[in-house]
C-alpha cells in the first residue's frame, strides 16, 4: 500500500509540453508511473512521444479524464496560469492534484483553496511549491528523484524537497511506502496533518518521518494532532533554528515573525508530543532507523 | 515586502482610502515649504520599518515651519532600534476624537483571509490581543467572495464601532479590502484609524506587506523597493536570480533546496559551537538544476563577502546530478580565476545523493589546493566551522 498514489494511479499532466513538464513526464514515466495524457488546449487531440511512449494530449482536464479515466494531476504551469489551472482541475473533480510551480502568489493559493472547500473539496490539492510525492516502485507524481530509494515501511511528510530526497536517501535501505512534499508556501493544500492521518491509516506503513521548518504552526498542530491520534512512531525534523526573524529564507513560508514560527517552538511542541526530534537530518535517519529496529 | 509608512499612505490614497495630507523628505530644510502648504502645523515622523518609534521619539508635533525643519534634523539620522532615520515624513496634525483600528491580512493556520477590527485602537494590537481579546473582532474573509457590503457591515457590528460612524468604517473597510486585493498584499492594516473632531474617519498610520510573489503583475511594486538600505551582497545577489540573504558569521554557504540550506545553517552553527563559535555567514540557495554558471555567481558573491572566512558548498544531488554540480564547482573556480578573482578561502565541498561518486572523482582529479571534499552533511559543516576559525 501507500497513500495518495498508488499503481493503479492514472497520471495527467497540466503543461506537459513546456520544458519543465516535458522533462518531468520523462522522468515519471520512466520510474513507472502510468502517464496517461497532457492537458494543453492549444494542442489538443496531438499526441506527445516520451521516449518510445505516445502520450495524448486533451484540451481540458474534463476531457482528459472522460477519455482517460485520470485520477491524478501534475502541474507544472506558470505561477501565471497556475490558479486557473488549479480551478479547471477543481471542477473537472479529480481526486487529486499536484501543484509543482514555484512563485504562485498567496492571493491565487488562497483563492483556489476557499474554491476547493466551495465545490466540497472533491480535489485534494498537494502544493504549491512542492515536489509532489512518490510511492516508489508504484508511482510517482511530481519532480521527487524516483533512483534514490526503494519501496518499504516508512511515511515520510515535508515541507522541503531536498531534505525528503537526503532522508529518503540515507534511509534507502528500509525503504518508503509513501514520500509526500507538500511544499514550503504560506498556503497549501494537503497538510501535515493529512498525511499522518494517512500513514497512520495505511498498513503498510510502519514509521513515519515528519520534516518540518520555520514559519506558521503547522508543525505545532500535527504535534497536538500526532498526540492524540497517532500511535505509529513519529521521528521529526526542524530546520531553521538559525534564521533571523523576519527574513524570508527562500520558501516563500519560511519566515519568523515576531516571536512565532520559530523552529526551537516548533521542536519543543513535537518533542512534547512523544516525536524523536533529530538535530540534524543524519542525527533523525538514524534516530528513525533505532526506532525501525525496536519496533 | 513591508512598506514604510508614507509608501502605505499613497497607496491608501490611491484606493480611495481617507487619509491626510503628508510628503516625505530626507533632508531638514525641506520640511519647511511643506509645513507652510499645512498652514504652519505638521507632525513629523519618522519613517521606520520597525514599530515603537513614538516611544522612541521619532514623532514629533512641530508648531510651525521654522520648528519643522528643527524636528525634521532631530529625527533624521536618529537610530530607531537598529534602523536609521534615512526619511521623515510631515503629514498635517489630526484633531482626533477616537481612535480605532482595523487589518486585513493572511490567516495561515485557517488558510484564508482575515479581518481584524477593534475600537481600541492607537496602540499595539498585540497588546489589545493579549489583555483584551474580545476587544478585537476577528472575522474571517473568503478569497473569492471578499470585503461585500454586508461583509463589511459583519465586521463593524462584531467589533461594535459607535453606530454614528458604521456607514464610514463600513466604507474604508471595502476601500481597504481593495487595496488588499489590486496591490497583492499580505497585510493592510490601519492603526490608528480615527475619528477627528467633526466626526470623518480617516487612516492616520498604516502598515501594508507586498506578497514578492505577485511581482509578476505588479511592476508598480519594484519601486517601492528600499534599495538604499539592502545589503549591497544582498543586492547582488538579487540582480544576479540568487536566493540570498546576509548573515552574521563567518562560514559562507551554499547548498541546493530551500530546506536543506536551512538545515546547513544549522548544522554549521552546531559546529561552531566546538570551534570559536564561528556561524553561517550567509543563506543561499543555489537551487535544483545547479549550473555552472549559477555555482561561479554564487561562489563569487560569498568569496566577495569580507566577512567570510571558508566556504561550505552542500549539495544532495536529487534532479541534478552530482557530476554536474562537480563540473560546476571547477568551472565555476576557472571562471573566477578568468576573471582575475583569486579565491584564497577553503572550500569544503559535500556530495551526496545523485552520481556522488563520479562528482567526487572529477573534484578529485581537478586537485584545486583550496577544495577539500568531506563525505557527510555534519563532518563538512565540522571541517568547515574548523577552517573558518582557524582563520
Amino acid at each position: 500500500m501507500a497513500i495518495f498514489l498508488t499503481k493503479d494511479s492514472k497520471v495527467i499532466v497540466q503543461g506537459m509540453t513546456g520544458s519543465e513538464g516535458m522533462k518531468h513526464t520523462r522522468r515519471m514515466l520512466a520510474s513507472g508511473t502510468q502517464i496517461v495524457g497532457g492537458v494543453n488546449p492549444r494542442k489538443a487531440g496531438t499526441t506527445v512521444d516520451v521516449d518510445g511512449t505516445e502520450v495524448p494530449v486533451f484540451g481540458t482536464v474534463a476531457e482528459a479524464i472522460e477519455k482517460t479515466g485520470a485520477d491524478v494531476t501534475v502541474i507544472f504551469v506558470p505561477p501565471k496560469f497556475t490558479k486557473d489551472a488549479v480551478v479547471e482541475a477543481i471542477d473537472a473533480e479529480i481526486g487529486l492534484a499536484v501543484v509543482i510551480t514555484e512563485g504562485v502568489p498567496v492571493h491565487d493559493s488562497a483563492a483556489f483553496w476557499a474554491y476547493a472547500g466551495a465545490k466540497g473539496n472533491k480535489t485534494q490539492i498537494i502544493g504549491p511549491n512542492c515536489p509532489g510525492l512518490i510511492s516508489p516502485g508504484q508511482s510517482n507524481a511530481g519532480i521527487i528523484p524516483a533512483d534514490i530509494t526503494k519501496a518499504g515501511k516508512i511515511g515520510l511528510v515535508s515541507k522541503s524537497g531536498t531534505l525528503t530526497y537526503q532522508l529518503m536517501y540515507e534511509l534507502r535501505d528500509i525503504g518508503f511506502s509513501s514520500a509526500v512534499g507538500i511544499g514550503g508556501d504560506p498556503v497549501i493544500g494537503t497538510t501535515h496533518i493529512d498525511a499522518l492521518k494517512a500513514f497512520q491509516e495505511d498498513p503498510e506503513t510502519e514509521l513515519i518521518v515528519m520534516i518540518g521548518e520555520i514559519g506558521g504552526d503547522a508543525e505545532e498542530r500535527a504535534a497536538a494532532y500526532i498526540a492524540e491520534h497517532v500511535t505509529k512512531p513519529v521521528v521529526g525534523y526542524v530546520a531553521g533554528f538559525t534564521a533571523p526573524e523576519g527574513k524570508t529564507m527562500g520558501h516563500a513560508g519560511a519566515i519568523v515573525s515576531g516571536s512565532s514560527g520559530t523552529a526551537q517552538a516548533k521542536k519543543e511542541a513535537l518533542e512534547a508530543a512523544g516525536v524523536k526530534v533529530g538535530k540534524t537530518p543524519s542525527e533523525t535517519a538514524r534516530l528513525a532507523r533505532e526506532l525501525f529496529a525496536a519496533k | 515586502m513591508d512598506l514604510f509608512e508614507y509608501q502605505a499612505r499613497d497607496i491608501f490614497a490611491k484606493h480611495g482610502v481617507p487619509v491626510l495630507d503628508g510628503d516625505v523628505i530626507e533632508t531638514p530644510e525641506a520640511a519647511r515649504a511643506i509645513a507652510e502648504r499645512f498652514g504652519g502645523r505638521a507632525v513629523v515622523k519618522a519613517q521606520v520599518k520597525v514599530g515603537g518609534r513614538g516611544k522612541a521619539g521619532g514623532v514629533k508635533l512641530a508648531s510651525d515651519p521654522a520648528d519643522a525643519v528643527a524636528k525634521a534634523e532631530a529625527i533624521l539620522g536618529m537610530d530607531i532600534k537598529g534602523h536609521t532615520v534615512h526619511k521623515v515624513m510631515l503629514a498635517q496634525t489630526a484633531d482626533i476624537k477616537d481612535e480605532y483600528y482595523v487589518s486585513f491580512l493572511l490567516d495561515r493556520t485557517n488558510r484564508t483571509f482575515l479581518a481584524m477590527a477593534s475600537v481600541e485602537g492607537g496602540v499595539e494590537i498585540e497588546v489589545v490581543a493579549e489583555e483584551n481579546p474580545d476587544a478585537l473582532a476577528k472575522i474571517p474573509v473568503d478569497a473569492n467572495e471578499g470585503c461585500t457590503p454586508e461583509k463589511a457591515a459583519e465586521i463593524v457590528a462584531a467589533a461594535k464601532f459607535p453606530a454614528e460612524v458604521a456607514d464610514q468604517v463600513a466604507d474604508v473597510l471595502q476601500k481597504l479590502w481593495k487595496v488588499f486585493i489590486a496591490e497583492d498584499a499580505l497585510l493592510v492594516e490601519v492603526n490608528p484609524l480615527i475619528k477627528s473632531g467633526d466626526g470623518k474617519i480617516i487612516a492616520l498610520d498604516g502598515k501594508v506587506s507586498l506578497d514578492e510573489n505577485a511581482e509578476f503583475r505588479q511592476p508598480e511594486h519594484e519601486a517601492l523597493e528600499d534599495k538604499a538600505a539592502a545589503n549591497p551582497l544582498e543586492a547582488a545577489a538579487k540582480a544576479k536570480g540568487l536566493n540570498y540573504v546576509k548573515l552574521d558569521g563567518e562560514v559562507g554557504i551554499i547548498g541546493n533546496g530551500a530546506g536543506l540550506v536551512m538545515s546547513t545553517l544549522d548544522v554549521v552553527a552546531y559546529a561552531g559551537e566546538k570551534h570559536g563559535d564561528v556561524k553561517p555567514a550567509n543563506f543561499l540557495d543555489i537551487g535544483g538544476g545547479a549550473s555552472a554558471e549559477v555555482m561561479a555567481n554564487g561562489l563569487e558573491i560569498i568569496l566577495g563577502d569580507p566577512d567570510v572566512k571558508s566556504v561550505f558548498v552542500n549539495v544532495f544531488g536529487g534532479i541534478t546530478a552530482c557530476d554536474a554540480v562537480a563540473n560546476g564547482i571547477v568551472q565555476a573556480l576557472a571562471l573566477l580565476e578568468e576573471k582575475g578573482e583569486a579565491v584564497t578561502k577553503p572550500l569544503v565541498v559535500r556530495l551526496d545523493g545523485n552520481n556522488a561518486e563520479l562528482g567526487r572523482k572529477i573534484l578529485t582529479d581537478a586537485n584545486h589546493p583550496l577544495v577539500e571534499q568531506v563525505d557527510t552533511m555534519d563532518g563538512a559543516a565540522d571541517r568547515a566551522a574548523e577552517l573558518a576559525n582557524a582563520k
